[in-house]
């Protein structure tokens, strides 16, 4: 099986192989000296278990593995712990580092081991606790500990696993010559690993230019009943580094920051599972691996068989070494190795390479050209950066830019300074720009660290500050009640009696009812007054004594209530006692949760404490809860158990969606982020979905067995539900508001306002609608709160309908295009006001009469005259134009009139529509106001008529005087007696 | 010995830029070589000349400017530029010329911008651009190829003729027998003729249009040999000769009458040149694989836009100072994809 799939990039550098692999795999001598470097892995260094002059055996335990990220360090051969001191290790820094140094007696003794008899039969932990036991790590590479990614079956699901056995980097043929000679061992090991991590496919990726190996895998494979492949791929460099080769097999690509279990493959290399093979076989520790020499420097280049811990001076000279062509020694290969300074340096676990080149073979990098940005670097990038770019930025210091372009994506293969025509170090420019990032992150680290700190000691203080403040009040206030008590007492006994039994409480209940009164009534004269006067604000005023009322009812009925039964008041402070404390679990709960989250992705702090810590936490919580819930229904311990349980539940259910809802979040940027790895996280998601409502509902289940629980609605949970159901009115009025504005200033968000304010105003009645059934089901919740509500419904819809009416006219008046659209927006307000009477008078309110509308007809005929002369001065403007032949003006007049027009036409229908409800009113009453007019007005002219006559009379001295003056008082009478029964109905 | 310590990659490739500048100049051969063949001695003069004057001024500058003088020399840059703007200049423009722009190529273009790689704009074009603007005359007379002076038989003007043209020495009057318009002014300065017509009409392009052709294809030669060589990539050279076949087809096919066809800007003129020469010149362009084709795009639409619509006959200098200025925005909005990134970061995002 061949690859159809590639990765960016890469280089084909020559490879240097074939004067490595002509001789098979030889044992390297034993040398006088072993140093083993407790640090040979990624992770913690091991624990030294044994002291200067024990005698050790070979394969016995010399270190043991601390912490989770760490191996067991084994003597390579039998010997006297000689030494324990820091020696310079290989490492890329040339640092120095803890070793143990074992003088060897020649004898190679081993200590006592055997493999295990059948794997298959032990539990996996153990089989994965016995790997890290023989200290197994990673053989490639970088030594991650073995048993840490054997591990990855537990939480994530492993698809595919990937052998690694290209062996890209030149020159490195020790993989190579492990798969010629022990390709069993190879396979047996993968099916260890395969065992543990049940993978649904195996690959092996191996390059092309390892036919043998090639070959000998192919035969071992044959007797495996895995699902494996090997998969052969052209030789290009860097096709072994593992996210390259996932790719190269498998098309994935693991997403930057991820590793490769989070998309459902696990990346070993041959080396490590033979390690393993012998481990489980045949109980051999990890004390000795595959290493090539090579070099020019080299007279005897070959693959050696070496103990861990021998110096690098052993080896060469068993390669025989010319000291004097020796010009760099690289352990590694070529691209990515690292070169040290010294030969007494031991090979560890992770040496896989070690070559002594000459000067001719690897002289030192001509001085670097100024880059002509030729982008031959970004051609052979394997992960597909700007390599060029990433060094302009880096050589510039513009961090934020390299970290920009993906700096810390690049895996340092040195492809791009392999092919650099102007000779620029760029990796080296990468990992500086990477230190100096990692150092900039560290110190804002530390610095957030101080800030936080500080920041926190100042609040103690000041805490401390407030604490003592509130104690010292608190003493004066409890000396000033102590003298009050005592006055009491002095005055009069017999009102001491009341006072124990909780008559101060009626007291003060008394003094707040009158005082709201007094208020309320103050209120209600401002109002009227505002009223007589027409001033501004009347609604405000309204509202207010709308509050006043409520609050002044209110403290009435505390009053009437505390009056008619002075029940204890003690439970209820309990239970909101009780609710308090489970609000500060709660919270104290979730601050841990934070933390612990924190701390988990951070990777600092004490984990585990923290979990503890949160464990302790929620039980707390549970209990809190329960003893809150418990006394609020009562207390009857009947309903207890089946509380406890849904309790239980209903904190398991609360995980669950609290689970969901991560999940869920971490979909989200990964979708966001367009990560390859969205499916499977859908998955998982969907998952813990179905968990989610397995446990709702089973918590459903079992509330609706526990009737009494579900039944009972506290009034407290009543109120709750009441002031969420406030809230989301107010929000909807202010949308509302918001909304006219809009519409009046013809926004073009009105319509989405629009969209918004329904939302609101269907989340509204949602809250309504709950908030009405837990009225319903609470019995104790009197029905006139239910009525109040209403009658407050009504009141403010009144007053939308009214803005909204006033909106109108000014949209109309102003020839607004959206008036259309208001128009129908003020029609449902009304028919909504309808509703809410008609359910106000089912609810059993009395309805009083609509508020009178207060109208003032001579108002509406005095606007309308203004009205008709405003427009007869505009049309006489505009005559006056004509002849002037101003045809702009004109036009703009025009418009005027047109205006002034309708308002007139307005201000008229609504003069008339205020007498046609005047005559309907008065035919109620079975008059014609027309009539009734009309007969008023003949009356005083009838009056008018006898007083002239009466005049006439009066000066032409007539004689029959009285007569006349008899006729005139009856019509003045009558006149008055119409005009009265008139203005019943006008005014 | 002491055993040295060094950062990898230990390994090297064995290329340099004076590599790659060698393998460019030697590109040019088979276009200078038909140049020469075709219009005459002044070609080769003028590239030697412009060479000679380059790293002349080259070394004062790189002494002014205090660097070590072998290390840069020895880079070629300063040559290929020489070669690229002797290649572009009139096969007799005076030596004055070919000096003005050299010193404005290497000293202002190059040097002031803080040298190799600094430079944002193709030097040798900045230079070119600057003649033209400043000498129109000098920059404008082409020299006829032989088979209109001569018939069919080749005989250019001599050796040492030309020599003596280039340096003043000779009557300028001669030189007018052996200049005359290129296709492209032909074609531009057609006076109300059709295209066919000016075909027919106009014998720079009934007869001698042969030797653009032939120029042209030396230059293809030279640039499929580098893309061949890796110096640079497909992207740039494909889409500048992409946009301007298809831009031209585009106009063509609506009005054949108005038009020059696709072949004619293609061959006529510095396209190809331009198109593997100077438009893949890397400092000044694109860094990325679709940043290239998108500068590449640029200069071939601004080449066709510019002869079509603009003031000069030939527009590859121009189009490619304008997308020079492009390229750093260019670099902003095409970011490829890193592995294990969904989509690639563009713009100016992430505190850049």
């Amino acid at each position: 099986m061949s690859t159809q799939f590639s990765f960016h990039g890469g280089v084909h550098p020559p490879e240097n192989k074939h004067r490595t692999t002509g001789l098979s795999v030889q044992t390297a001598p034993i040398p006088a000296e072993l140093v083993v470097p407790l640090s040979q892995h990624i992770g913690a260094p091991s624990e030294i278990v044994v002291a200067i002059g024990d005698r050790v055996l070979k394969g016995q335990v010399i270190a043991e593995a601390a912490g989770r990220v760490s191996v067991n360090v084994h003597a390579p051969s039998s010997g006297t712990v000689v030494a324990i001191e820091k020696r310079a290790v290989p490492h890329i820094s040339g640092m120095q580092a803890p070793c143990i140094i074992i003088e060897t007696d020649g004898e190679d003794r081993w200590i006592e081991h055997q493999g295990l008899a059948d794997y298959h039969t032990l539990p996996k932990q153990e089989l994965i606790d016995f790997v890290r036991h023989h200290g197994i790590s990673g053989m490639g590479g970088a030594g991650f500990p073995t048993d840490v990614k054997l591990h990855l079956g537990d939480d994530h699901i492993v698809n595919t696993l990937v052998i690694n056995a290209m062996e890209c980097e030149p020159y490195i043929t020790a993989d190579d010559m492990l798969l010629r000679e022990h390709s069993d061992k190879v396979i047996k090991g993968i099916e260890v690993i395969a065992h543990l991590l049940q993978p649904s496919h195996v690959m092996i990726g191996i390059e092309d230019n390892k036919p043998q190996a090639i070959r000998a895998l192919e035969l071992a494979a044959k007797e495996t009943k895995l699902n494996l492949d090997i998969v052969v791929v052209p030789t290009v460099y860097p096709s072994g580094g593992e996210k390259q080769l996932i790719k190269l097999l498998t098309g994935i690509e693991v997403p930057s920051g991820h590793i490769p279990a989070d998309v459902g493959i696990v990346c070993q290399n041959v080396g490590t599972t033979a390690a393993i093979y012998d481990a489980v076989f045949d109980g051999i520790p990890l004390i000795s691996r595959i290493v090539t020499l090579a070099g020019e420097a080299l007279a005897h280049p070959h693959n050696m068989r070496a103990l861990i811990g021998t110096p690098l001076e052993v080896l060469l000279e068993a390669a025989e070494i010319n000291q004097n062509a020796l010009y760099r020694l690289v352990i590694g290969g070529p691209m990515m190795g690292f070169t040290v300074e010294s030969q007494s340096i031991p090979m560890i676990k992770t040496t896989n390479c070690i070559i002594a080149a000459s000067y001719e073979e690897m002289p030192p990098a001509p001085p670097a050209n100024p880059c002509i940005r030729c982008g031959i670097c970004e051609q052979v990038c394997p992960a597909e950066l700007l390599p060029q770019q990433l060094h302009w930025f880096a050589k510039g210091k513009e961090f934020d830019k390299a970290k920009q372009h993906n700096l810390f994506d690049c895996i340092e293969c040195g492809a791009c300074s392999y092919v650099c025509p102007s000779n620029i170090p760029l990796v080296q420019y990468y990992r500086f720009a990477k230190s100096e990032i990692r150092n900039e992150e560290a110190e804002q680290r530390k610095a957030d660290h101080a800030r936080v700190r500080f920041e926190a000691r100042q609040a103690r203080l000041e805490q401390e500050k407030a604490d003592k403040e509130a104690r010292r009040k608190q003493r004066a206030a409890d000396a000033a009640k102590a003298q009050a008590v005592k006055k009491d007492k002095a005055a009069s006994s017999a009102d001491s009696e009341k006072a124990k039994s909780g008559e101060p409480d009626l007291k003060a209940l008394k003094t707040a009812a009158a005082v709201s009164r007094t208020k309320l009534k103050k209120a209600q004269k401002a109002l009227q007054n505002a009223q007589d006067k027409e001033l501004e604000g009347q609604d405000k005023l309204k509202a207010t004594v709308a509050e006043l009322e409520a609050k002044a009812e209110a403290a009435q009925q505390a009053f009437d209530q505390a009056q008619n039964a002075p029940a204890p008041v003690a439970p209820v402070l309990d239970i909101k006692q009780l609710k308090t404390n489970a609000a500060v679990a709660r919270t104290k709960l979730k601050q841990a949760e934070k933390a612990l989250a924190k701390a988990e992705t951070s990777g600092e702090g004490d984990i585990d404490a923290l979990r503890v810590k949160l464990s302790e936490q929620q039980a707390k919580t549970v209990a809190a809860q329960a003893a809150y819930d418990s006394a609020e229904s009562g207390g009857t311990p009947a309903n207890n158990v089946t509380n406890e349980k849904l309790e239980a539940l209903k904190a398991d259910m609360d995980a669950a969606l609290g689970k969901v809802e991560k999940a869920k979040k971490a979909l989200n940027t990964a979708i966001e982020g367009n990560s390859p790895a969205v499916e499977k996280m859908k998955a998982g998601v969907e998952k813990l979905q179905a968990k989610y409502d397995a446990l709702k509902a089973e918590y459903e289940s079992t509330q609706s067995l526990a009737p009494t629980a579900a039944v009972v609605v506290s009034p407290e949970q009543v109120a709750d539900l009441k002031a969420d159901m406030d809230g989301m009115a107010a929000k909807v009025d202010k949308a509302q508001k918001a909304l006219d504005v809009a519409i009046e200033s013809g926004s073009p968000a009105v319509d989405k306002m629009k969209a918004g304010v329904e939302k609101l105003q269907a989340k509204y009645e949602a809250a309504k609608g709950e908030y009405e059934k837990a009225v319903l089901q609470s019995n104790s919740a009197p029905l006139a709160i239910d009525l109040e509500g209403l009658k407050a419904d009504i009141d403010a819809m009144s007053g939308k309908v009214q803005k909204a009416q006033t909106a109108l006219a000014t949209a109309q008046a102003s020839g607004s295009p959206a008036a259309e659209k208001m128009k129908a927006g003020v029609e449902k307000l009304q028919s909504k006001l309808d509703d809410l009477h008609q359910e106000y008078v089912q609810a059993g309110g009395q309805l009083s009469e609509p508020e009178p509308k207060v109208i003032d007809p001579k108002e509406l005929k005095q606007q309308v005259s203004i009205m008709r002369t405003k427009l007869k001065k505009a049309q006489q403007a505009i005559e006056a134009v004509k002849e002037q032949g101003d045809t702009e003006d004109l036009s703009e007049l025009n418009a005027e009139v047109e205006r002034l027009t309708t308002l007139h036409n307005e201000a008229k229908a609504a003069f008339d529509a205020y007498e046609k409800t005047q005559i309907d009113k008065a035919a109620a009453e079975g008059i014609d106001l027309k009539q009734l007019k009309i007969d008023a007005a003949m009356a005083r002219a009838a009056v008018t008529k006898a007083e002239r006559a009466a005049k006439k009379a009066r000066e032409e001295k007539v004689e029959d005087l009285s007569g006349l003056e008899q006729e005139l008082v009856v019509a003045q009478q009558e006149a008055e007696h119409l005009n009265q029964t008139l203005s019943r109905f006008t005014d | 010995m002491a055993l040295i310590r060094t950062s990898s990659p230990h390994l090297h490739k064995a290329s340099s830029t004076a590599d790659v500048m060698r393998l460019v100049a030697l590109a040019t051969l088979p276009g200078l070589a038909a140049m020469t063949f075709f219009f005459g001695w002044g070609t080769i003069i003028n590239v030697m000349w412009a060479c000679l004057l380059a790293v002349g001024f080259e070394a004062c500058i790189v002494k002014i400017r205090k660097r070590p003088l072998g290390f840069y020399l020895k880079d070629y840059s300063a040559i290929v530029t020489a070669l690229l703007l002797g290649l572009a200049l009139p096969p007799f423009a005076p030596w004055w010329i070919t000096l003005v722009g050299v010193f404005v190529a290497i000293v202002i273009a190059k040097h002031l911008y803080g040298g190799l790689g600094q430079n944002p704009f193709n030097p040798a074009m900045v230079a070119y651009a600057l003649l033209l603007v400043s000498f129109p005359v000098q920059m404008t007379s082409w020299a006829e190829p032989f088979v209109l002076t001569h018939g069919d038989s080749w005989k250019v003007l001599g050796f040492t003729q030309t020599l003596g043209a280039i340096f003043g020495s000779v009557d300028p009057t001669l030189i007018d027998m052996y200049t005359g318009a290129t296709p492209l002014d032909a074609m531009r300065h057609r006076g109300g003729l059709t295209t066919e017509e000016v075909w027919r009409a106009v014998p720079v392009l009934a007869e001698g249009i042969g030797a653009w052709h032939a120029v042209s294809a030396a230059y293809l030669m030279g640039g499929v040999f580098l893309i061949y060589r890796k110096v640079f990539t497909l992207h740039t050279p494909v889409a500048v000769l992409g946009s301007l076949a298809l831009i031209s087809s585009v106009f063509y096919m609506l009005d054949p009458y108005a038009f020059a066809d696709p072949f004619f800007h293609l061959t006529a003129g510095a396209t190809m040149l331009g198109a593997f020469f100077i438009a893949t010149d890397p400092v000044t362009s694109a860094t990325s694989n679709r940043g290239k084709i998108i500068f590449g795009i640029g200069i071939g639409i601004l080449i066709y836009v510019i002869r079509g619509w603009g003031g000069y006959p030939d527009a590859i200098a121009f189009a490619v100072l304008l997308m020079n200025l492009c390229a750093p925005f260019i670099d902003q909005y095409t970011q490829p994809r890193s592995y294990g990134h969904a989509k690639a970061k563009r713009g100016m995002k992430g505190g850049a």
